[in-house]
């Protein structure tokens, strides 16, 4: 039995793979070609998780702040690295993927900490700081993804603005306000339903680990609005600092590079 | 030797001839082109290229993918060349603000590009950039189209009233220059004929001069007294529409 009075033996992880099995056959009957994709999820996510149990279980041992901040930078380094595969279309993705990452975790985890929500513990503040690095990564990823697609598939429209003496902002402004509506949107969606027909992964983990319900349901709801927060900076950074590479200084679009 | 209608006989065009070089002399030159050369993709477009566009209506000719375009684009510094020097009335584009350049010489795209809302946002859109009150009315008119279009939405148009939508817009900067990129490419001849009419009208009312890009020789000779004709990247041929089309038949 665990602290929490939940324990899953070796057995029960091996058991729901069965559901990873009904993915792969879904693949393959209708062809969508993310067998290779979801095998390489599956062995990423234990092997991931895994490792990072144990330096978390490091982390909360030492109680050192340092590797708090060691561990997140890691994440920041990995998340940008991730999201620039999603953000092909992009030039010169990496740096504004990393600057956005980082000041959504910094200024995410600095807030929660000053307004005396989590205290400036390892135990709060691994947990949380994953969370909203991963979610920023995704929302970041996506905006960026957006963005080449809208600056690739506008450039007509783009370059005819640029045409009229307009700046590279003010030309590529309608397609940032797509590409930063793309980066957020899920996350809005899914906390607008929140309670309804999606229950998020922390409330599920609290009340299976015996939790009271309510509870569960405050600490949701600060996280759920803290990563609205968080995924808004981060999309709205690399998407400002990124469109930058599609132009010149002497605002003119730059060619797509060469696939 | 039988004139072809809407093409110059390559053996007229072969060759960097210059018509009337000593009238070229006299005209107040509005830009220059100085051994250009400018790839895209990695594949040469402008190679060498050296020519002089005088002021008042001007047309550039040549075959699909000679790059009479990519000229176009050069001269409103839309993109740089890799070498050589593009000159606007003796001064280096490269030495003036691009976006100053692109209001003073407007460049109207050969497929309409409009922004999402009304013909009026449109127009407006372009006014506010360049720090003017637009009288959408009269810009209407002198792109010859009605009142009416002022709150028609700018995608419902036909591509016809889009590139008249496109030309006011443009004139709402009050340029001096007017790139047309192809403007009566997509047109029924009525219409193209009324285009036409607008843009010479245009140059009497108002005294811009006009770069326009075509494939029709035709179209050069009523809409150009200077005529640019461009192969392969490079100027062939250049001087007086009139004596040029003349040596043709």
């Amino acid at each position: 039995m665990g602290a929490l009075g939940i324990e899953v033996t070796i057995g029960e992880v091996i058991a729901s793979l069965a559901l990873v099995t009904i993915a792969v056959a879904v693949s393959f009957w209708r062809r969508t070609g993310l067998e290779g994709d979801i095998a390489v999820a599956v062995v990423r996510s234990a092997i991931q998780l895994i490792a990072i149990g144990y330096v978390i279980q490091a982390i909360f041992d030492s109680d050192s702040l340092l590797l708090v901040f060691a561990l997140i930078a890691v994440m920041v380094v990995f998340g940008a690295f991730t999201a620039r595969q999603r953000a092909k279309r992009v030039p010169k993705a990496l740096g504004p993927l990393l600057i956005a990452l980082g000041v959504a975790g910094a200024a995410t985890l600095g807030l929660v900490v000053a307004l005396g929500i989590f205290e400036p513990e390892p135990r709060y503040l691994v947990p949380v700081g994953g969370m909203v690095i991963g979610n920023s990564m995704t929302a970041a990823a996506v905006a960026l993804n957006r963005l080449g697609d809208e600056i690739g598939d506008r450039a007509r429209e783009i370059e005819a603005t640029l045409a009229l003496g307009a700046s590279s902002t003010v030309a590529a402004a309608p397609s940032l306000r797509r590409a930063l509506r793309s980066g957020t949107i899920a996350l809005v969606d899914s906390t607008k339903t929140t309670g309804l027909i999606f229950f998020p992964g922390t409330m599920v983990g609290m009340l299976i680990a015996g939790a009271d319900p309510v509870d569960a349901v405050r600490l949701q709801l600060v996280l759920l609005w803290v990563l609205l927060g968080s995924v808004a900076i981060s999309a709205l950074i690399a998407t400002t600092l990124a469109y930058r590479g599609f132009f010149t200084a002497a605002h003119q679009l730059r060619e797509p590079p060469q696939p | 030797m039988k004139p072809c209608p809407g093409r110059l006989p390559n053996a007229i065009l072969r060759g960097p001839r210059v018509f009337a070089s000593a009238q070229v002399d006299n005209r107040r030159m509005l830009f220059e082109l100085d051994q250009i050369d400018l790839s895209r993709g990695g594949e040469p477009v402008l190679r060498g290229l050296s020519a002089r566009i005088p002021e008042g209506a001007s047309c550039i000719a040549g075959p699909s993918g000679s790059g009479k375009s990519t000229l176009l684009r050069l001269l409103d510094r839309l993109v740089d060349p890799e070498a050589g020097t593009v000159r606007y009335r003796g001064e280096d584009v490269r030495d003036r603000d691009p976006q100053a350049l692109r209001r003073e010489v407007c460049l109207v795209p050969q497929l309409p590009a409009l922004l999402e809302g009304t013909v009026a946002d449109n127009i407006h859109f372009a006014a506010e950039l360049a720090g003017r009150e637009p009288d959408v009315g009269r810009l209407l008119e002198l792109a010859g189209l009605g009142p009416s279009f002022a709150e028609r939405d700018a995608a419902r148009l036909s591509v016809g009233e889009q590139q008249r939508a496109m030309l006011a817009r443009a004139l709402a900067l009050e340029p001096r220059v007017l790139l047309l990129d192809e403007p009566t490419s997509a047109l029924d001849p009525e219409t193209k004929a009324a285009v036409e009419g607008t843009l010479l009208e245009l140059r009497r009312r108002l005294g811009i001069s006009l770069v326009l890009v075509t494939h029709d020789l035709d179209q050069a000779r009523r809409m150009s007294k200077w005529l640019l004709r461009i192969e392969n990247g490079r100027a062939v041929v250049a001087g007086p529409t009139s004596e040029l089309l003349a040596a043709v038949g």
